[in-house]
């Protein structure tokens, strides 16, 4: 790892001011995508700004029709959280089948996020649940937030705060997830509720995406059946080592039927 | 340099580091407690398991910076003064729940948080999957998950000794 400086602001309004002072300054939050990244000199950043000092960004709430998270809230803590478990109960699942234990000690909504991973689980909830993400500019929609693998609409001086998720009526979440590393090959988030019906499938592409043929599907009918025929293309979701496109175009499916059937 | 100041198995330090330095580097080099081990370069193996206020974090993946004002613990500070073994150290002897050793410094911090949160008990199930991020390449998991089945009654006071859970 090459060295940097460290600097841990107690707001972010101060995180703010260091970020926009130097371009070379990278956040970091849990550290669990950034470091091992640091560790293979992927990166080399003039300094850390820890956000770890922000009581602010801290913690899970219910307001109004909606759960709000913010961005230092730990995997662990979603995952155990009883206000989400009786809310939002197939975001509790999601997060409590990220990584590992000790992975979920560590990493938080706001870095995972933030980083759109397309083998990320969060993106896909994110999107699944038509959320809206909190930043220390702004509030921006889900559906307008990721932009492709590793790309969010975040600005380089922009903090993501928090992110309200509206209550659904029905969501599900199932993951082909890779062995060694847990991360997601192919998954799909579904709900109903108050930001329509929604399928959303991770892990395959280079990015999240909404499969409309299996909403309007869905829309008719809320059945595993409903989606079950539905072919996805193999024309632009990731061929690598761990699966070729095909295999993931047919593992959609499968996923977006388990979805429908944790749902219930 | 930034400094910084943690305790250590119960024994406050302040020491001087880069901000790279990892909490595992900060443990073994500084420190000398070389009881932690570091088996990859992918956050993946669980060698380098510690408790940071009681709950079990990847060392390597951790800035020792970031550890400012924290309560760690590692494999050395698990036995008590007299050298009586903690449950967990027992179950592992007791049960053959390690061949070379290597991953088990790990294993042991991992396996007393996950009893620890789990006051009801713990299906084998539920002690497989909570040893996800820990790696073995020598005993085959299957020792290791009857040791902390055993260490968790006794942990819970539902057995007096390891060896009697042991029968
Ligand atoms: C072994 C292993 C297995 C894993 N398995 C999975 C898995 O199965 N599924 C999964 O989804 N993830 C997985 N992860 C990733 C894990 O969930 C990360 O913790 C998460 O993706 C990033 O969160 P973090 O808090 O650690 O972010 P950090 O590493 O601190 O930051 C990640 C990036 O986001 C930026 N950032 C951080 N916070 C903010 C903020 N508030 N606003 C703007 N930018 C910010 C940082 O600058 C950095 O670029 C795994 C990681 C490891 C090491
Ligand atoms: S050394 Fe392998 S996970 Fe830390
Ligand atoms: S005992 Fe050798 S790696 Fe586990």
């Amino acid at each position: 790892m090459y060295d940097f400086a460290y600097h841990k602001p107690a707001s972010v309004a101060d995180a703010v001011k260091l970020l926009a002072a130097d371009p070379d300054a990278k956040l970091v939050s849990g550290g669990h995508t950034l470091l091992p990244a640091l560790k293979h000199r992927l990166n080399k950043p003039s300094s850390l700004i820890d956000l770890s000092g922000i009581a602010d960004l801290k913690g899970i709430k219910k307001v109004g029709n909606s759960i709000v998270i913010g961005a230092l809230t730990r995997h662990v803590e979603v995952a155990t959280s009883d206000v989400v478990t009786a809310a939002i109960p197939a975001l509790a699942y999601m997060a409590s089948h990220i990584g590992d234990v000790q992975v979920r000690n560590r990493g938080t909504i706001g870095g995972s996020v933030s980083n759109n991973d397309p083998a990320a689980d969060y993106p896909g909830a994110v999107l699944g649940l038509g959320a809206t993400i909190h930043t220390s500019k702004r509030k921006i929609a889900a559906d307008d937030f990721f932009q492709g693998m590793f790309t969010t609409a975040l600005e380089a001086d922009e903090i993501l705060t928090a992110i309200e998720f509206p209550i659904p009526e029905k969501a599900g979440y199932a993951k082909m997830k890779n062995p060694a590393s847990r991360y997601v090959m192919a998954g799909a988030f579904v709900s109903k509720g108050p930001m329509g019906v929604r399928v959303v499938i991770n892990g395959a592409g280079p990015g999240v995406f909404r499969q409309s043929a299996m909403e309007t599907a869905l829309a008719a009918s809320w059945a595993p059946g409903a989606v079950a025929g539905i072919k996805q293309d193999a024309d632009g979701l990731n061929s690598d080592i761990h699966g070729s496109a095909e295999y993931r175009a047919h593992l959609v499916g499968v996923m977006a039927k388990r979805a429908v059937i944790a749902a219930g | 340099m930034p400094q910084v100041t943690l305790t250590v198995n119960g024994k406050q330090h302040s020491v001087a580091v880069e901000g790279r330095t990892l909490l595992v580097e900060l443990l073994r080099e500084k420190l000398r407690l070389t009881g932690t081990h570091v088996g990859c370069d992918t956050s993946q193996c669980g060698a380098c398991v510690v408790h940071i206020n009681g709950e079990s974090v990847k060392s390597c993946t951790t800035l020792a910076v970031m550890c400012e004002g924290a309560q760690v613990t590692t494999i050395e500070g698990l036995a008590a003064a007299d050298g009586t073994l903690h449950p967990m150290q027992e179950a592992f002897r007791e049960y053959h729940a390690l061949q070379c050793g290597f991953c088990t410094p790990g294993m042991v911090l991992s396996a007393i948080d996950l009893v620890q949160k789990h006051p009801e008990g713990l299906t084998e199930r539920e002690i497989r999957e909570g040893l996800e991020g820990n790696l073995c390449r020598c005993t085959g998991y299957h020792n290791i998950v009857k040791a902390i089945a055993a260490a968790a009654d006794v942990m819970h006071g539902k057995r007096d000794t390891i060896a009697a859970a042991a029968e």
